[in-house]
């Protein structure tokens, strides 16, 4: 079997020797992805120009036994992207042209590597792709398509699941496999976004987009706390309102957005509900009117309305600044994903104030208040003793709490490594046993991004034969299914 | 002689499926039966394995707009309990001629939809999660029951339209959508393929945000049907209507009410007769494949905007409409007399390399061959 040196002499033959990092200089930008807390040097980095050279390169990681993980932008935040120690990191980040844009099918096509903008920006003026992270500046269609990215717009529009229709996947055995949504057969494109890198590498990946909303109105309410504004969702939801965005800020947070911003976000309020309706403008502006009367009808102390786009864009800025901004309140913070069903909102930031308590610990919340995906922003000071540790445990606590409340450990950022050692408080052993059919199906030598999504590693049982030991049991980095 | 069981637990139907694995048995998994002659003619199985007494709504989470319901749960139950809530699962079907008595399993299992689709997506968007019996007699579930999941694979999107060739739907959890407080459709007609097709792009990138944009095509003459839902359906789709006669569509109207209107759409995506065939193209060869349709002497319902198409016509011009497709789009057989279904592939031809990969987590899921085998893609 080659050994690791082989490797990198063929890769650097697939992409050229510049495309090939090796020195611990330059692959230091790719030892950890958004966690940055998580760090894994690769025996090497390579950046493909093509979806050929893609496969090329699996290849010859399958031909050497060597396991790799495939990179975007590196903004992901489960630990996704971290590389496996003497395997090989696939950076997708120069695959990044827009292949086609197709509006008379509302479609458009690109590279993995293509940003969450560009692919609204070259759909503009007139539609627009809704999955719409919080990185979609930086953050790789690739990625979200890894992820299943969501977004503020998931509660009216959905997730990355809902629009991607077309992928060209490399399989870890180097073949190139073409999966449409409307293909006669098995959803093998549905199973494959959200699979985050372990069934392969997506190479060229098609979009639905849609028309650009007529009207878009926003507005954000200030209330005495949080279950206020929880009880305003409510009453929204169940009026049938189904808004565009809405989007939730604790005290703490509305603090630091609003040092960090200026938008003008009220610091005596206990939270700030952003609601954003858009659609046809008979149909926004009647349900616009209703949404006024239910805020005021909630307690709402305060409600601006924006009246220009540059007022809405204010207001956002606030939202989609509150996780950088926490750098004002605290040197570090881990950040949760958890989901919750949203009519036990308040019960469970009841249980997260509890524990913050407990733990003499500062709690940010700023969620997606439409769907109950929390994400707490467990503040702690590296410096000080046990406060990471502290941190930590606290976090865990939370996303128990979520389960509990019959909900998920992640809605959005995937399980990745941050969150495979709580997949079993949400799954059986059976449950994941399906999942890891599923795996085998893809990916029978283990070989895509290891060691993540499951809680423990495990291998294909083969079809029977005489048994061969596999690289990563030699390597001690799994045991046999 | 086939032997039949209607297990009442999720535990009594893995142990008959593990029990018919074990003994080599060939089981047939079905809900009502109003959709079992779809996909490969094969011959009976040993075992039928019937979700019918599988039929309870386990959870309708009124706040959080989502429901747990038994695979056997008859869909008119279901959408007639949610309704009561002023709540509906938004796919929409033709439920069986002439007593709507399709499972929630089997439309699952089919993947089967309706002009509603055009707004809500495919079943496929709408389960969030999944419970389902393995041959090995697991009993294993995948995703939640919350509407924002990513934890673990997506097996719900895996088995859903899996015709049961993996395992056996025993419940779902789904996402559900308000009842809109009103409904109103403007439509217009025309005899020419390009106009149509023309007038679909138009009104597809149009901010309308319409709850469907179909087509109806029958003897070289078709209409458009756009549907808005909401308090201003009227006023709206009055707009929509003005675009319509601007666009040169002909007879210009807003129905309202108009479920009528859309109750014939979704009959003609079933034939009693003839063949239906489901064609998939992209919107903007919409034309092409209404001359096709005419060509083969056939009519045609569909989701104008996602170019799919339920095309009726004489069992022996299957081959005819098959011919004029283009590469990449596809066509499957649905309905047709049996003596037709066994002369006409249904599935048409698929990528090999991801035919290979569907045998292959066919191996891994069902490796003995025990659901429903052959009756799918490639002989699955």
């Amino acid at each position: 079997m080659p050994s690791g040196a082989d490797v990198v002499g063929r890769l650097q033959e697939i992409c050229g020797t510049e495309h090939v990092l090796t020195h611990p200089h330059s692959l230091a930008t790719y030892r950890s992805d958004g966690l940055a807390h998580y760090r894994e040097t690769p025996l090497a980095a390579v950046l493909p120009g093509d979806a050929a050279a893609v496969a090329d390169v699996v290849r010859a990681c399958r031909e050497a036994g060597v396991p790799w993980v495939a990179r975007g932008a590196g903004t992901g935040l489960s630990g996704g992207a971290i590389p496996v120690a003497e395997g090989v990191l696939i950076v997708l980040a120069r695959m990044r042209r827009i292949l086609e844009v197709d509006l008379d099918n509302a479609r458009v096509v690109v590279e993995p590597g293509v940003t969450n903008l560009a692919v609204s920006r070259a759909v503009a003026p007139t539609h627009f792709y809704p999955p719409d992270p919080s990185s979609q500046i930086v953050c790789s269609i690739g990625g979200n398509v890894a992820e299943n990215s969501g977004g503020a717009h998931c509660f009216k529009y959905g997730f990355t699941t809902n629009y991607v229709t077309g992928l060209q996947v490399v399989l870890s055995d180097g073949t190139v496999v073409e999966l449409e949504r409307d293909a006669p057969g098995y959803d093998l494109l549905g199973a494959f976004v959200g699979s985050e890198g372990t069934l392969g590498v997506a190479t060229r990946i098609e979009l639905r987009v849609l028309p650009a909303p007529e009207t878009v109105r926003t507005l954000v309410a200030f209330f005495e706390d949080t279950g206020a504004a929880g009880d305003a969702v409510t009453e929204i939801v169940n009026a049938g309102i189904v808004p565009g965005a809405i989007e939730m800020m604790d005290r703490l947070a509305i603090r630091a957005a609003e040092e960090a911003t200026h938008a003008g976000y009220r610091l005596d309020a206990g939270a700030a509900l952003l609601v954003e309706l858009d659609g046809p403008r008979e149909e926004c502006n009647a349900r616009f009117e209703h949404l006024m009367s239910l805020c005021a009808r909630a307690g709402a102390a305060d409600v601006r309305v924006a009246l220009s786009e540059a007022e809405r864009t204010q207001i956002w800025q606030a939202r989609r600044a509150a996780f950088a901004a926490m750098g004002r309140i605290a040197p570090a913070y881990y950040v949760q994903d958890g989901v919750i069903p949203r009519t036990r909102l308040a019960e469970v930031l009841r249980q997260i104030d509890a524990l913050a308590e407990e733990y003499q610990l500062q709690v940010a919340n700023v969620f997606h208040a439409g769907d109950g995906n929390l994400h707490p922003l467990v503040c702690y000071d590296a410096e000080r003793e046990g406060e990471p540790e502290r941190a930590e445990e606290l976090a865990g606590l939370i996303v128990k709490a979520c389960v509990d409340a019959d909900g998920s450990i992640t809605g959005e950022h995937g399980v990745g490594l941050d969150k495979k050692a709580y997949m079993p408080s949400m799954f059986s052993d059976a449950d994941l046993e399906a999942f890891q059919r599923l795996r085998c199906a893809f990916d029978p030598a283990g070989l895509a991004n290891p060691g993540k999504l499951m809680p423990t590693p495990r291998l294909c049982g083969e079809v029977p034969g005489p048994y061969r030991e596999h690289p990563l049991e030699r390597a001690g980095v799994a045991e046999r299914f | 002689m086939t032997r039949r069981f209607a297990p009442e637990t999720f535990e009594d139907a893995a142990a008959a499926l593990a029990a018919a694995a074990a003994a080599g048995d060939s089981v047939q998994i079905r809900g009502a039966g109003t959709k079992l002659t779809w996909g490969t003619a094969t011959p009976a199985a040993q075992t039928e394995l019937c979700t019918t007494s599988l039929d309870r709504v386990l959870e309708h989470n009124v706040g959080d707009l989502t429901a747990i319901v038994q695979a056997g749960v008859p869909y008119a139950r279901l959408r007639e309990q949610l309704a009561g809530e002023g709540q509906m699962l938004a796919i929409d079907p033709p439920l069986g001629n002439p007593s709507e008595e399709a499972t929630v399993g089997g439309v699952i299992a089919t993947g089967d939809s309706g002009p509603l689709r055009h707004r809500y997506g495919a079943p496929r968007d709408l389960v969030l999660g999944i419970t389902v019996a393995l041959s090995d007699g697991t009993i294993a579930r995948a995703g939640s029951k919350v509407i924002k999941n990513v934890a673990g694979y997506d097996l719900a999107k895996l088995f859903t339209g899996s015709f049961g060739t993996l395992g056996m739907i025993l419940s779902v959890s789904v996402r559900l959508h308000p009842v809109p407080l009103a409904t109103a459709t403007a439509l217009g007609v025309s005899s020419d393929p390009e106009g149509l097709t023309a007038a679909v792009r138009v009104l597809a990138a149009a901010p309308f945000e319409l709850d469907a944009l179909d087509l109806a095509w029958r003897g070289g003459r078709g209409g458009i049907l756009a549907r808005c839902a909401g308090a201003q359906a009227p006023r709206r789709a009055k707009r929509v209507a003005e675009l319509m006669g601007r666009l040169g569509l002909e007879q210009v109207d807003v129905a309202e009410p108009d479920d009528a209107l859309w109750s014939r759409q979704r009959a003609g995506q079933r034939s009693r007769e003839r063949a239906l065939v489901r064609v998939v193209s992209r919107p903007s060869r919409l034309a092409g494949i209404l001359q096709a349709v005419d060509g083969a002497g056939g009519t045609l319902v569909g989701r104008a905007a996602l170019g799919t198409s339920y095309v009726e016509v004489d069992p022996e011009a299957v081959i005819r409409l098959r011919g004029a497709l283009h590469a990449g789009e596809y066509s499957v057989l649905l309905d047709a007399p049996a003596s037709a279904r066994s002369q006409i592939d249904a599935w048409g031809p698929s990528d090999p390399v991801a035919l290979g990969l569907m045998q292959r987590v066919k191996q891994r899921f069902d490796p003995a061959g025990t659901c429903n085998p052959g009756a799918f893609v490639g002989g699955i």
